[in-house]
């Protein structure tokens, strides 16, 4: 596979949460407006790419038995400084994602890519692989993002244009699943088209 | 904090999958079949009620003593993991017929984020050692009632006519959002 | 590559060394900056919920209550004491523990508030901040001793509750009630 195409796949044949649909619990807990979706899919996306680049230059020294709690233990430490780092730079960021910062460390997108991609690949194509597939889950948590911030409270990046509440079930829990459906279908009619 | 509230709470109105959005993986994957839901509820509300304890005690007896409060997650993760595998173990010892039941689901839980997600949001709440247990197995009821109610749904959907995009994961996502908004009207409950 | 006892043990052992060894690293940089950020967010609600004033008295009256603090800002133009700031909070939110910060007047007028830090419902109970509804808005220039702190839907007091978030409302005024009453037993 060339570099390009492992950077790419990422965005729409193996975009993590409308083709591989994991990662789910973020991406419909953290997607009440559009700088919370962005904020969870950069943070999620360093961890990534790091993970990746870490497990790729460690795997042949790590004994086979013990590979998934060797990943986990790398894995969590990334969890743990991106959770200091937002805690200390964007706090109030940092307190509306609450647990779902730690809790980037079960997001099976990780330990997915790590088992799958950087166990076996090199440096440099593993770290394409994570920022690839980082990339295209932060778009997707930034549409999902968008779209109820638009519905819910009628606003655009924070841009407030309408006077009000706007459908407030948007913005609460149901409003999350509806989205996400609805644009999954989308994706599903667009992709089809494509091929 | 009463204890009904607690628990009211953490059943109906926060209900941990359809509010808080936590398990969502399992909650999808594994409710085809209303008794494979039941099965993987059973075998987290076992594993939740005791790592609510150990990590309780490893929070309080071990990370705020030595002040390492921030290595939280990583410890966590890995009493967690470690803790399933125990009870895998100890299961297929004690009781194969409890084990033949939940054994398979077990392997699945340690990326559950419910289980790690309830053990977080116990120590952030200051729950004391009893509450943190009944924090944990509302929340793990809240999980079952959610998941067996799902299947339930999801085993009349299996006969319905879906047009063709919605087929799958769509349509299962668009049921799940009405069941959250029928869990809505318990807002008002407590 | 093969795994053996000794070399999985080395192995998960060196990982968690040099892991914990790194994030330790992260924690000594970021705990002044974190430290910074929560005093930076106090002063800025206690700038938010006083008239302008020109300095903060240095003396933070730290008042234990209920195995947490009350803490009392005095500020003051000149001599003249401007109003008091008082960090309080409540256990009872449907999330657990909120912390807001209610600016007095020297005789006791509640002059504003500001929400610290909360774990409410989105959309339902983080009405309680002033961004999202008006709910905050009318404890503003109301003297606890006229208007009584309880939800009216309880029947004790003059609050009106937020919809549909009851329990959220009646923790509010819970802390609004524990800072008038620590700041009038220790202004």
């Amino acid at each position: 596979m060339s570099n390009l195409k492992i950077f790419t796949k990422g965005l729409i044949k193996e975009n993590p949460t409308f083709s591989l649909m994991l990662g789910m619990c973020p991406t419909l807990g953290t997607t009440t407006s559009a700088v919370n979706g962005l904020g969870m899919g950069v943070a999620t996306m360093f961890v990534l790419i790091m993970s990746n680049i870490v497990i790729s230059m460690v795997k042949n020294v790590i004994p086979d038995k013990v590979r998934i709690p060797a990943f986990i233990v790398i894995i969590a430490s990334f969890v743990t400084v991106v959770q200091l780092c937002m805690e200390a730079y964007v706090p109030s960021l940092y307190n509306t994602l609450g647990v779902f910062i730690p809790l980037i460390v079960v997001n099976c997108i990780i330990l997915g890519r790590a088992e799958a991609f950087a166990s076996k690949n090199n440096v440099f194509k593993s770290m394409l692989d994570g920022a690839g597939i980082g990339l295209g889950f932060t778009l997707s948590l930034t549409l999902l993002g968008m779209v109820r911030e638009l519905l819910g409270s009628g606003s655009f990046f924070g841009y407030k244009f309408i006077a009000g509440d706007g459908m407030l079930v948007f913005v609460l829990a149901p409003g999350a699943f509806i989205v996400l459906s609805y644009l999954m279908v989308l994706f599903n009619k667009f992709t089809a088209k494509l091929k | 904090m009463e204890y009904f509230v607690i628990i009211i709470g953490a059943i109906f109105v926060n209900n941990i999958v359809l509010s808080q959005f936590l398990g969502i993986c399992p909650f999808l994957g594994v409710s085809n079949k209303v008794s494979t839901s039941i099965g993987m509820g059973g075998a987290v509300t076992f594993v939740m009620a005791i790592s609510s304890i150990v990590v309780y005690l490893i929070q309080y007896y071990v990370l705020v003593p030595l002040g390492i409060g921030y290595m939280q997650t990583i410890v966590f993760i890995l009493v967690i993991a470690a803790l399933v595998q125990m009870v895998e173990i100890i299961l297929k010892k004690m009781s194969p017929a409890l084990y033949q039941a939940l054994g398979i689901f077990l392997p699945l839980i340690t990326t559950n984020c419910a289980v790690l997600g309830v053990a977080i949001l116990l120590v952030q709440r200051e729950f004391n050692l009893l509450e943190s247990v009944v924090f944990a197995v509302s929340n793990a009821i809240g999980f079952t009632l959610a998941l067996v109610l799902f299947a339930g749904l999801r085993e009349r959907l299996e006969l319905a006519d879906v047009p063709k995009a919605m087929k799958g994961v769509p349509i299962a996502i668009l049921t799940a959002g009405i069941l959250a908004m029928a869990f809505m009207g318990f807002s008002g409950l407590v | 590559m093969k795994s053996s006892l000794r070399n999985m043990v080395m192995v998960l052992l060196l990982i968690t060394l040099i892991a914990s060894a790194a994030v330790g690293v992260v924690y000594q940089l970021t705990v002044d900056p974190i430290q910074a950020a929560k005093e930076a967010k106090i002063v800025n609600a206690v700038k938010e919920v006083l008239p302008p004033f020109e300095s903060l008295n240095k003396e933070v009256k730290a008042i234990p209550v209920e195995g947490d603090t009350v803490r009392i800002y005095t500020a003051e133009s000149g001599k003249d004491v401007v109003g008091y700031a008082v960090e309080t909070f409540s256990k009872n939110g449907f999330g657990g523990m909120i912390r807001i910060m209610v600016g007095f007047l020297p005789d006791g007028t509640i002059n504003s508030t500001s929400v610290i830090s909360h774990s409410e419902t989105p959309g339902l109970g983080d009405k309680m901040e002033k961004s999202k509804s008006s709910f905050a808005l009318q404890f503003e220039g109301k003297n606890p001793e006229t208007f009584k702190l309880g939800v009216k839907k309880d029947g004790t007091g003059d609050v009106d509750a937020i919809t549909a978030s009851t329990i959220s409302s009646r923790a509010f005024v819970d802390a609004v009630k524990r800072g008038y009453e620590k700041v009038m037993e220790n202004k």
